[in-house]
């Protein structure tokens, strides 16, 4: 369903998009009402590819059409979940695909500005959108009157400096009237007070790529692929020590195992695979047994106790500690909580420095306690899902490397007694619903 | 305290630009980054002159200057080498790259050498984690980098002029097995804990 997947080299520029089939989807949904667009999305079953899964046409309806304020739609392109990168792979070979979606999606909400938020560090996937929409403008395809269609559509290309917070929605909207990226408090969502506070459809750049062939092809179509529950395919940004990194597109349901060791070739001449974090740095670590007959799907995940979050699969080998892995993300959320809540600012700073005394060898049990303790106290207590992202790979690592931790202690450790306190605290884990 | 300027054609793609959103204090980023791309950096008489162009006060734009990372407010090297370190890129041989970097310039993570050719930093995953490891050198990004390939470019670098426009990432070849477990100098057989200790930070 990424047109671009079967047109390397020229697929960014229009006249190979439009040869592919490129916007057909959106000349189709201007002769179409805005309730049937939103259904026919709600149909397909389409969930947020962002990391949330929330239902994209559910979604779409809470945007209110009897505002007097005008309606934003916002594609959130920040992409700084740790392990993901389909989302710069989308932009930078397939920035039309996006930008249909993006239509679509305005014309669904009767919006007539949209925004795309960019992470300041993509300045080459920058370099091929703005060509892109150059030439959709051009083209009569941006502005007054798009496609010779009565439908004014302006788009304004919109670009961070450097913060992961910005990537969670309503960090974003703050980021974007200029301010820091201090999340805001829910309610009011921003469907019904978002940018400027008016009515703001916030979706992820690849649930936006996915609109145009649902929207061309109908729900029917789309609800084909994948299972019962998780509909459609979904992109995979894969990374760490295998034979063939990269980004996939994969039916929902498929078998993890064989894409490791079919797709992906498998782990690295020389390393054996210790576990895999299937969706992105936030959700937890999988080991190889939970990794064996799990189905890359929402519930196939969920079922194992970890998430499909953002579609970064992250696979780690035998060469990196499960506490140097630790160790790595909390200092990449210790770095990155924005400070408002105080769960989240104390509580990922104190995971990082036990984590570190841990390592270096000066730590004991009460610590490791300790570090589940208080992720406890993360999970769910604040503003945004950053603290859970934090807590969820904390007590992951744990409960399933505790020989890991144990060993690094200074002294003993009651193995028995450290399962029986992560036995307390691993009902913060997901879990099959 | 000397007035500062701007050349007449980023003032006017500065207006431009604010015309585009809804609210003029929306502009902040954008007009910021056009300040750093002029400049190099954002300096207090930056801040005063961003906040009369956007309706609000210095003390406002220092607020969202310090709040991204990006965003210089001290002069920083003529190529400024932000090593991802997170956890893709950590996975495969990051520690190793800056290892490199900081022996060849005789510098830390947040120092400048003292010609000022070059800083170094340690920045959050940049979503290129199929081709870690990987770090962004201005506006550009290298991807696969060994320590052998920092050597090169570092020399490389050297004899020439920074150009903002050049950002088309430069992706080298993926290293084989061989080079992969060079960059870890404890190898495989440290395991579990291998990573931990003198190998690392
Ligand atoms: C800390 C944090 C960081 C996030 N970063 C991103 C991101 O980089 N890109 C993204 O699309 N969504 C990100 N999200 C999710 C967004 O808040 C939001 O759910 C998503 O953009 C909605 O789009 P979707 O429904 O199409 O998935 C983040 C959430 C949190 C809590
Ligand atoms: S949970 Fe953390 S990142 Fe999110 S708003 Fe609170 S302090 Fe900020
Ligand atoms: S972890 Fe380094 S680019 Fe993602």
């Amino acid at each position: 369903m990424q047109r671009g997947l079967d047109r390397p080299g020229e697929s960014h520029v229009l006249e190979a998009y439009e040869a592919a089939g490129g916007y057909r989807a959106i000349r189709k949904a201007l002769g179409m009402s805005p309730e049937a667009i939103v259904d026919e999305v709600k149909k397909s079953g389409l969930r947020g590819r962002g990391g949330a899964g929330f239902p994209t046409g559910t979604k779409w309806s809470f945007i209110p059409r009897d505002s007097a304020k005008p309606r934003y739609l916002l594609c959130n392109s920040d992409e700084s979940e740790p392990g993901t990168f389909k989302d710069r792979w989308l932009l930078e070979n397939d920035p039309h695909l996006v930008l249909e979606g993006m239509m679509i999606a305005a014309v669904a909400i009767d919006s007539h500005l949209m925004f795309n938020y960019f992470r300041g560090e993509f300045t080459y996937p920058l370099a091929r959108w703005r060509a892109a929409v150059e030439e959709a403008y051009r083209k009569g395809y941006l502005g007054k009157g798009i496609f010779g269609s009565d439908y004014d559509l302006e788009l304004v290309t919109h670009y961070g400096a450097g913060a992961y917070i910005a990537g969670e929605e309503t960090g974003m909207l703050e980021s974007l009237e200029g301010k820091k990226a201090f999340p805001r408090n829910k309610p009011p969502f921003p469907a019904v007070e978002g940018l400027f506070r008016s009515p703001t459809l916030i979706n992820n750049t690849e649930t936006l790529a996915t609109i145009p062939w649902i929207v061309e092809n109908g729900a029917d179509a789309y609800t084909q692929y994948g299972t019962e529950k998780s509909r459609g395919t979904k992109l995979w940004s894969c990374s760490g020590p295998i034979a063939r990194p990269g980004v996939y597109e994969l039916e929902m349901g498929y078998d993890l195992m064989e894409f490791l060791e079919g797709d992906l070739g498998g782990m690295m001449e020389g390393v054996e695979l210790k576990g895999i974090i299937p969706g992105g740095s936030s959700v937890p670590v999988l080991t190889p047994e939970e990794c064996r007959g799990a189905k890359m799907d929402y519930e196939g995940l969920r079922e194992r106790g970890s998430l499909v979050g953002s579609g970064g699969f992250i696979v780690i080998g035998d060469n990196m500690s499960a506490v140097d892995c630790l160790l790595n993300l909390a200092h990449f959320y210790a770095h990155e909580s924005c400070g408002q809540c105080t769960p989240c600012r104390e509580g990922c700073g104190w995971i990082e420095q036990l984590v570190e005394k841990i390592l270096d060898g000066r730590g004991t049990q009460a610590d490791l306690e300790t570090i589940l303790r208080v992720s406890d106290l993360m999970a769910g207590k604040t503003i945004c899902a950053l603290a859970d992202a934090m807590a969820w790979p904390a007590v992951a690592f744990i409960k399933k490397y505790p020989q890991e931790f144990a060993a690094l202690c200074a002294g003993p450790v009651d193995m028995e007694g450290l399962a029986e306190a992560v036995g307390r605290h691993d009902h913060i884990l997901p879990k099959a619903s | 305290m000397a007035a500062f300027t701007m050349p007449d054609e980023a003032v006017r793609w500065v207006e431009a630009t604010i015309a585009r959103y809804p609210d003029r204090q929306a502009a902040m980023l954008p007009v910021l980054w056009a300040v750093q791309r002029e400049k190099g950096w954002i300096s207090p008489e930056a801040m005063v002159w961003v906040g009369d162009r956007l309706g609000c006060s210095a003390s406002a734009v220092q607020a969202v200057v310090r709040f991204y990372t990006m965003f210089d407010e001290e002069p920083v090297g003529r190529w400024k080498l932000q090593v991802c370190r997170t956890l893709s890129c950590e996975l495969m041989g990051a520690r190793a790259i800056v290892d490199r970097i900081r022996e060849r310039l005789g510098i830390e993570p947040g120092q400048t050498t003292s010609d000022g050719e070059f800083t170094l930093q340690e920045v959050e995953c940049l979503a290129s984690c199929g081709t870690a490891p990987m770090m962004q050198c201005n506006f550009k990004f290298y991807e696969n980098l060994t320590p052998e390939r920092i050597d090169a470019l570092l020399d490389e670098l050297r004899g020439r002029v920074p150009d903002h426009d050049d950002v088309e990432p430069v992706i080298y070849e993926r290293p084989g097995a061989d080079a992969y477990h060079a960059m870890f100098p404890r190898g495989a057989e440290a395991a579990p804990s291998g990573a931990a200790g003198e190998a690392g930070r």
